[in-house]
C-alpha cells in the first residue's frame, strides 16, 4: 500500500521510464519491449510496488506494453564519519554498530536506475 | 504472420532479423529532469543568481518567513519569487503584495514542482536584475525531495509545533537540505518540544545541515539568516 502522494511520486518516475524505453526502442527499430530492467536502492524513496503498479498504467498502448518489469533491489551502505568503517543500513537514520556515532554518510541504497532491456 | 513482430511466416527464414536483443541504458529515473535542472543551473550561474527552494510540511510558515524576508531586506537584495501550491494564487498574492515580483505554478495533482516547471515558471522574470530567486514548493516533505529544479540549496522549513523528529520521519528531505529553518521558537514555553534533541536527529540525518533558530513572528533569528542569504548571494556573484 502506499499513499497518494508516494503513488503520484512513482507514478512521474514511471513516465520517465517508459518514455526513455519507447525513445531508446525507436531508435535501436525494435517492435516491441520485452523486458525492463531497473536498480532501486533501499534508501531511494522509491517504493518498488507503486512502482510496478504505475508501469502498467504509463505502459498501455506503447512498445512497452506488456513488458517484463525487472526490478534489482540494492541494499543501503553507509560510511562511519567518526570511525571510517562502512555498515549495511536500512533507514537513514541509523547508528553506526561499530563505534555507536550517528553521523552515517550513505554510500550505497539510493540508485534509481534504468539499467537494460531486452527488445525484439 | 509472425505475433512478435509481424513479418509474414511464409518468408525465407533469414529474413526474419530481429532477434531479442538487450540494450544498456544505464540511466537514472530522473534523467529528464535532471537534464532540465542542469540547464536551469546553467542559466542561473549566467545570471549570477543565487537560487534557493524553499521545503517543508504545509503550514510551517514558508510564506510568512518569505513575507517578512522580503521586506525587510527591500532595497538591499532584489528577489523573485516562484509560489508552488496545488490549487489557488493566495501564496502568490501575498507575495505580490510586498511589490516583488511573482508567478504562481499551480500543480493541480502533481505533489512536487519539476524543474520543467520552473524553467517555464521565470520566463517572466528579468533574472538580470534579480540577485535571489526564491522558489516555494509545493508543502510536502516526500517528493520534492527527489526533484533537482537547478537550485543552490534546498532549505527545509521546520516549525516547532510538528514534532523534533521531523528529520528522522522524513530524512530523505533533511538530507538534501544545506540549511535547516526552526520556525515558530516564539512558541516555545507554550509547547514540549525539544530544540537540541530536534537539531540532533537532523545532524544524525545530515552532519553537514547548517541550523539557524527563528521567528518570522517575532523575529528573533531572522537576521542570522538575512546573512545567511547576503553570504550566499556574493558567492553566487563572485
Amino acid at each position: 500500500m502506499f499513499t497518494k502522494g508516494c503513488a503520484l511520486h512513482e507514478l512521474s518516475l514511471t513516465q520517465n521510464i517508459v518514455d526513455l524505453a519507447i525513445e531508446h526502442a525507436a531508435r535501436e527499430e525494435a517492435k516491441k519491449i520485452l523486458s525492463i530492467t531497473l536498480e532501486i536502492g533501499a534508501l531511494s524513496g522509491v517504493v518498488a510496488e507503486a512502482v510496478e503498479f504505475a508501469f502498467d498504467i504509463c505502459s498501455t498502448g506503447t512498445l512497452a506494453e506488456g513488458a517484463d518489469l525487472k526490478i534489482r533491489h540494492i541494499i543501503g551502505k553507509g560510511r562511519c564519519l567518526d570511525c571510517h568503517k562502512e555498515a549495511a543500513i536500512k533507514t537513514l537514520t541509523h547508528v553506526c554498530p561499530h563505534c555507536g556515532s550517528l553521523a552515517l554518510e550513505t554510500v550505497q541504497g539510493q540508485e534509481m536506475k534504468f539499467t537494460e532491456m531486452e527488445i525484439d | 504472420m509472425c505475433i512478435d513482430c509481424g513479418c509474414s511466416t511464409q518468408a525465407q527464414p533469414d529474413q526474419h532479423q530481429h532477434e531479442p536483443r538487450t540494450v544498456r541504458i544505464e540511466e537514472d529515473l530522473l534523467a529528464k529532469n535532471n537534464r532540465l535542472a542542469v540547464g536551469n543551473r546553467q542559466l542561473f550561474a549566467a545570471k549570477q543568481l543565487l537560487v534557493l527552494n524553499l521545503v517543508s510540511s504545509p503550514g510551517s510558515g514558508k510564506t510568512s518567513i518569505l513575507e517578512r524576508t522580503l521586506t525587510d531586506l527591500q532595497g538591499e537584495l532584489n528577489f523573485s519569487v516562484l509560489e508552488g501550491d496545488q490549487q489557488t494564487a493566495n501564496d502568490a498574492d501575498r507575495i505580490a503584495a510586498t511589490g516583488v515580483p511573482v508567478k504562481q505554478i499551480n500543480t493541480g495533482a502533481g505533489c512536487h514542482l519539476d524543474a520543467h516547471m520552473v524553467g517555464h515558471g521565470i520566463e517572466s522574470f528579468n533574472l538580470v536584475e534579480t540577485d535571489i530567486l526564491m522558489i516555494e514548493n509545493v508543502g510536502n516533505l516526500v517528493c520534492p525531495a527527489s526533484f533537482d529544479l537547478g537550485e543552490d540549496h534546498k532549505v527545509a522549513v521546520l516549525s516547532i509545533t510538528e514534532g523534533e523528529d521531523k528529520p528522522l520521519k522524513y530524512p530523505l528531505m533533511f538530507q538534501a537540505a544545506d540549511l535547516m529553518l526552526i520556525n515558530k521558537i516564539d512558541l516555545l514555553p507554550h509547547l514540549d518540544f525539544d530544540l537540541e534533541q530536534c537539531k540532533a536527529f537532523a545532524r544524525q540525518v545530515n552532519p553537514q545541515i547548517q541550523i539557524i533558530e527563528m521567528s518570522c513572528h517575532s523575529g528573533a533569528g531572522m537576521q542570522q539568516w538575512y546573512d545567511w542569504l547576503v553570504q550566499e548571494a556574493n558567492r553566487k556573484r563572485n
